[in-house]
């Protein structure tokens, strides 16, 4: 989204420098409610989900007396709303995420089995993020005004536009159809297989949330780069590579570390689409089959995953910031 | 932003580029913007009209590029897909920044209890994974192009509400302010005939960056398969219901997917170009 979102202090806290513990507790205290909001809104899918709860966890099942009684039990449709939200949700602490639909499988199985190919197209996905976006970030500000620079921030342009499943229909469509350099579907056995298969993914998706991380670190570096303590160091005659990794590159990196939330969430929102578009069998494309079935359990499952997962990152960056920040540590400015 | 381009050199040498881009970037939106508006009269054939028995085609005279599998005309598909592609974004765009613009005006000007509800509704909802909410709630829900459209206006007011507000914090302790309230006029006075103006143009850059963000958002439920009806002429609904034919006749695809892209980029470039001169 927008970039300059995350400017400041989202729990209206300033420090002193007694209380970071205090700060790491206030934060984990208020990653609980948002927890909570967010399984009781999955929680109502059943509820919301147009039609009667009964016939939704149905799904193609024969409705005899006997299933729709074991659905009625299974998921507690005779108690009070309240009552069934905290049964679903101490039956979810336990780790059971119901029965899907189709095919009456256990939730959990279906997640683990889908779950591999995720973190690998994510964690590939992120690799490129991260190494070329600073590297183009950075060559950008200091180079800043040429060529260079307009092609760099022409690029970050063309990423932002360019939504992962687009990206990956032209790909797809010149790697694997014209060139046939990479293959068209499948998500291969073994690492290096599997590398192979998810470069193009791993290639669309990057490209999309590769502009965030350009423009931040053009930014973050320019804004550097004019500081008075880079003329100090200049004039001290410091060699121009200590300056830029040394000090500017290491203080550009603190806006990236805030925008890491955007980030990863922008990897793992893409990567639903990117399964889609290459047919791979992730956990992306399971939510949205079981989105297209309507087979709420599945779906229940895989965005309580995702959503959890966000809240985790979130939780993490803020602290990685309090700790890496030494300003915010000992208080002198709010994080 | 700060723009360090502020000594005469580096705008001298920038402004005539960036003028060009943008000039082509206005041209193309018009464009698209021409085809959905008049759509039925330039596209050359009905976009409906189903040949079953000859299915997919590659590009050929009679079809520029060519046919799906229903047989209907991809070009003239591409021409009306403009209208779902520019409208429903207008509206997000418009009506997420209409709730954002009220909500960040009182949340700025006023403070205290009523900002600290604000934007704990702003900070729960930018915590939440915002593209997998509109999947789901769109997908569950059912309804449409226009449960997208809701969604997404929800979804974007929140991010949209910060803006509002940091750029009237700005503005809070300027002169003109403290002038207007000696004077004595009335606080929705200030906030909407005074402030609002000054913040207007940095508003308007961040509608047009959103409409190109709800562009993508609303192509790619299409391309889901959610939100839009079956059948019906949309981009990203192209790219669900052609993903099969990339062999066959792959224009069915790179055509509207293209046009995603270059729309999208038109939109930005315009966006950018609008935040660098109002926001300094």
């Amino acid at each position: 989204m927008h970039l300059h979102l995350f400017e400041a202090d989202p729990w209206g806290t300033t420090m002193t420098a007694s209380n970071l513990v205090m700060f790491l507790a206030r934060r984990f205290a208020l990653a609980i409610p948002l927890l909570l909001i967010i399984s009781f809104g999955i929680f109502a899918l059943v509820h919301i989900a147009p039609g009667d709860p009964v016939r939704s966890l149905l799904g193609t099942r024969a409705a005899d007396p006997a299933t729709i009684a074991v659905i009625r039990a299974r998921y507690h449709l005779d108690d009070p709303l309240p009552v069934q939200y905290g049964k679903w949700l101490s039956q979810l602490i336990r780790g059971d995420l119901g029965v899907s639909i189709q095919g009456n499988r256990a939730v959990t199985r279906t997640i683990k089995d889908r779950l591999g190919v995720t973190v690998f197209l994510t964690l590939m996905s992120s690799a490129l993020v991260l190494g070329p976006g600073i590297l183009l970030g950075a060559v950008a500000a200091y180079r800043q005004g040429t060529r260079l620079d307009r092609l760099v921030v022409m690029l970050g342009v063309f990423g932002i536009s360019s939504p992962a499943f687009v990206t990956g229909i032209f790909l797809l469509y010149v790697f694997g159809v014209l060139l046939r350099w990479f293959p068209i579907f499948g998500s291969g056995d073994g690492f290096f297989d599997r590398a192979w298969h998810l470069a193009l993914p791993s290639l669309a998706l990057a490209i999309s949330v590769m502009a965030i991380v350009i423009k931040i670190t053009r930014a973050a570096m320019i804004e550097e780069l004019g500081q008075d303590y880079v003329t100090f160091a200049r004039s001290r005659g410091l060699s121009p590579h200590r300056i830029l990794f040394a000090y500017v590159l290491r203080n550009s990196l603190i806006p990236l570390v805030t925008a890491a939330g955007i980030i990863i969430v922008g990897i793992v929102a893409g990567a639903i689409y990117v399964e889609v578009t290459f047919s791979l069998p992730g956990l992306g494309a399971l939510t949205v089959d079981a989105i297209q079935k309507r087979d709420i359990p599945t779906i229940q499952g895989t965005v309580l995953l995702f959503s959890t997962f966000v809240v985790l990152v979130n939780l993490g960056v803020d602290v990685i910031y309090a700790m890496i920040d030494p300003r915010i540590r000992f208080g002198r400015v709010r994080p | 932003m700060s723009s360090p381009a502020a000594d005469e050199g580096g705008v001298e040498e920038l402004r005539p580029r960036v003028a060009a881009t943008v000039l082509i970037a206005m041209l193309v939106l018009a464009t698209v913007a021409f085809s959905a508006i008049l759509g039925d009269k330039i596209a050359p054939d009905s976009p409906f009209l189903q040949r079953l028995g000859t299915g997919d085609t590659p590009p050929s005279l009679a079809h520029l590029a060519g046919t799906d599998l229903f047989g209907r005309d991809v070009l003239s598909r591409v021409i009306y897909g403009a209208r779902t592609a520019l409208v429903g974004p207008v509206i997000v765009a418009a009506g997420s920044f209409a709730i954002a613009t009220v909500l960040g005006l009182v949340s700025g000007y006023f403070g205290g209890l009523v900002d600290t509800a604000i934007m704990r509704w702003v900070d729960v909802m930018l915590a939440l994974p915002g593209p997998l909410l509109a999947v789901v709630v769109v997908g569950i829900v059912g309804g449409g192009y226009w449960t997208a459209v809701a969604v997404l206006v929800v979804l974007f007011s929140a991010p949209d509400t910060r803006i509002v507000r940091s750029a009237v914090l700005e503005q809070r302790p300027l002169p003109y302010i403290e002038a207007a309230r000696t004077l004595g006029l009335s606080k929705t006075r200030i906030l909407f005939v005074h402030v609002l103006p000054n913040v207007a143009p940095v508003i308007l850059a961040y509608v047009i960056l959103d409409f190109a963000f709800a562009l993508v958002n609303l192509a790619g439920l299409s391309f889901l398969g959610l939100g839009i009806e079956p059948g019906a002429p949309d981009w990203g609904r192209m790219l669900f219901e052609n993903r099969n034919i990339l062999f066959s006749n792959p224009a069915a695809l790179l055509l509207p997917a293209g046009m995603i892209i270059v729309t999208a980029i038109s939109i930005n470039l315009i966006g950018d170009w609008l935040l660098e001169r109002f926001a300094r």
